[in-house]
């Protein structure tokens, strides 16, 4: 699609999005509630015509077709069940439609029923199906009709955790299996992040940033994609110097909130003076109770006190109050059971630390 | 499960007794008179008699009957078709109570001075005629009133208060996105509410069909006002029987017709909706055991 923008009165809904999806594609539109994904998925099936721009589906601009007339179809997020019809006749639906024959629909309706495990329910009405088995449904009569694109609006948004978790891989399956583009809308990075081919963060109307999950983790385009998109220590900062390290640039930043500078490796030549947008993962920082035995140059170390120790089982998530008072998040993953010396509690004095090479410039703010 | 029963018997009480004395008690007093021989000047003497159900049988009778089921129909099926859109547009609108207002107003009104209301528009010198004398659309005054077509249109006017109200509930609680549904799996704009609206306002019709269809057929102040002189209805008969003829029986053999016609409509109703209710309580069932 391209240049597509949509108003509702003096608030843009979409604003100038340009986005290029192949063919074949597990695509997801990722943001906020309010973020125009909806509006931008609804207007891919026709229930919501853009202002400006074209929405092309193999070469061909659709705008102007009636949501019935595009190859294209929706799972809904409340599922949008007949609630009126069984189970087959559900799925059926767009076959009758097009009358087709008995005997073609039984078959086609017993094999989709058959992908999304569901065999044996087709006399069941709606109503007495749980929320995972609606949501099947769902899936099977929105793909009977053989579309080019698949649209999911939220479709786990009203399951539970564990639900959603198998669902999501079971959507992933069928989506290897039938080969067809998805589109996939959320606000759930995680859900995003795991099955999606490419990932389009988008806010307030604009598409931020577009790229392989990996992309949109590890380089976000933004201040918002990197806070949006996992957990992370974000700091405004100074350019104080830049100069060629290996293949890269490496610059040592001021920054604000730490009172001290730091170093971080980068892409791009970075003017000194230069205001910067600066991120570190928490799982990137190593907390120790010691200082490192070998500090290189390329090591950010600071030390300060846990505020707040949260151990889940496989990871522990400290926050630590550096010496300049800020609070900066640290993860830390146990992978092999007492391997990382004596257990640090609350208000323990620790180290934190972290590699040049694991920090991230997101966005330059101003030159 | 002792408790239970007297609580039941308690809370219907009074419902029963306002049944019984407003209700059976009637129908009772009309099924005898039925039975009963007619007074000289109204009212029964006290010996059974089968006359009024022999006077019954007769073609002008039958013509009547006849007439005034051809008439209900009509009305019922026309203001259906004109509420089921209002009833629609209202529970997707915004203002809904705006027009829900504007539904109920009109019972404001007494309906007697309502249908006068109509005499006036209808009548050959009346509104309608002169605006479209003035309108230079006619010359000569339309037959416009004492006619079927004036008793039709002045019953759709009456009753499609009842048809819509009822229709505006059922599909206020209608998932509109079913609509966008059958819309994506390839239905038109008509198909989408033929094939999944009205199969899931199937109660409200039905409502606001027995609504409308069984104070129609008992009709008799419109018919006599604006219609003509093939314009009586059953509801007319019964009240020359009472007031003119003075045949109590044969009013109330009458009566008892309706009240059967309307029983058969409200019947069926009931079934209709009990098996909706079955439906949904036995799903909800089986979905509750899972």
């Amino acid at each position: 699609m391209k240049n597509v923008s949509r108003s509702y009165g003096t608030f843009k809904a979409l604003d100038d999005v340009s986005i290029e999806i192949h063919k074949g594609e597990f695509f997801s539109l990722l943001g906020p509630s309010g973020c125009g994904k909806t509006t931008l998925l609804r207007s891919i099936a026709g229930f919501d015509t853009p202002d400006e721009g074209v929405i092309e589906l193999d070469g061909r601009n659709i705008i102007p077709y009636p949501p019935e007339k595009r190859l294209v179809n929706t799972v809904f997020q409340s599922y949008a069940l007949f609630p009126h019809l069984s189970v087959f006749e559900n799925i059926a639906f767009p076959l009758r439609l097009k009358k087709e024959k008995e005997s073609t629909v039984r078959d086609k309706v017993a094999q989709y029923l058959k992908l999304v495990q569901l065999s044996g329910h087709e006399h069941k009405k709606p109503a007495m199906l749980s929320g995972g088995q609606k949501q099947r449904v769902a899936i099977a009569r929105a793909l009977i009709n053989e579309p080019s694109v698949l649209l999911l609006d939220e479709p786990l948004s009203a399951l539970d955790a564990k639900l959603r978790q198998s669902l999501l891989v079971e959507l992933d399956q069928i989506h290897d299996k039938i080969g067809i583009t998805f589109i996939y809308v959320t606000h759930d990075q995680s859900e995003a992040l795991s099955v999606s081919d490419r990932i389009a963060v988008m806010n307030e109307g604009k598409v931020l940033q577009t790229g392989t999950p990996y992309e949109i983790y590890e380089s976000p385009a933004t201040d918002f994609v990197a806070r949006f998109i996992g957990e992370t220590n974000l700091f405004p900062a100074t350019v104080v110097s830049c100069v060629p390290f290996e293949q890269t640039h490496m610059s040592t930043l001021q920054v604000d909130a730490l009172g001290t500078e730091i170093r971080v490796t980068d892409d791009d030549y970075l003017e000194a003076g230069t205001r910067v947008s600066f991120t570190v993962r928490p799982e990137k920082l190593k907390i120790t109770s010691h200082p490192p035995h070998k500090v290189s140059k390329n090591i950010n170390l600071f030390s300060g006190i846990v505020e707040e120790p949260i151990y889940s089982g496989f990871q522990s998530k400290y926050y630590v109050a550096l010496s300049s008072g800020t609070i900066i998040k640290v993860i830390q993953q146990h992978a092999t059971y007492m391997d990382e010396g004596p257990a640090i509690n609350w208000k323990d004095s620790v180290y934190v630390s972290w590699s040049a090479e694991d920090g991230y410039i997101v966005e330059v703010i101003d030159r | 499960m002792k408790r239970s029963s007297r609580l039941g018997i308690t809370y219907a009480g009074p419902m029963g007794l306002w049944l019984t004395i407003f209700f059976l008690t009637p129908l009772f007093i009309i099924i005898l008179y039925s039975v009963l021989k007619k007074g000289l000047y109204g009212g029964v003497e006290g010996t059974f008699s089968l006359a009024a159900y022999r006077q019954l049988v007769n073609p002008a009778f039958a013509r009547v009957l006849f007439r005034t089921l051809i008439v209900a129909v009509t009305a019922t099926v026309i203001t259906m078709t004109l509420a089921l859109p209002c009833g629609y547009a209202m529970a997707r609108s915004r203002h809904q109570s705006f027009f829900l207002g504007l539904v109920i107003v009109p019972f404001w009104t007494n309906s007697l001075i309502r249908i006068y209301a109509w005499i006036a528009i209808l009548s050959s010198k009346g509104f309608a005629n002169e605006l479209l004398k003035q309108l230079h659309i006619i010359d000569q005054s339309l037959p416009l009133i004492y006619n079927q077509g004036a008793v039709i249109t002045v019953l759709v006017y009456m009753y499609i208060p009842f048809a819509i109200l009822p229709l505006f509930t059922t599909i206020d609680s209608f998932d509109f996105q079913l609509l966008e549904a059958a819309r994506d799996l390839g239905a038109s704009r008509f198909t989408s509410i033929t094939r999944v609206l009205l199969p899931n306002i199937r109660s409200g019709i039905i409502t606001s069909g027995v609504f409308t269809f069984i104070p129609i057929f008992g009709a008799y102040t419109v018919p006599l006002l604006v219609g003509g002189k093939d314009s009586y209805m059953i509801g007319n008969i019964i009240v020359d029987q009472v007031t003119k003829t003075r045949n109590w029986p044969l009013a109330s053999a009458i009566s008892l017709i309706i009240t059967l016609i309307s029983t058969v409509g409200v019947m069926w109703m009931l079934m209709a909706g009990a098996q909706e209710k079955r439906e949904r309580s036995e799903s909800l069932r089986k979905a509750g055991t899972r």
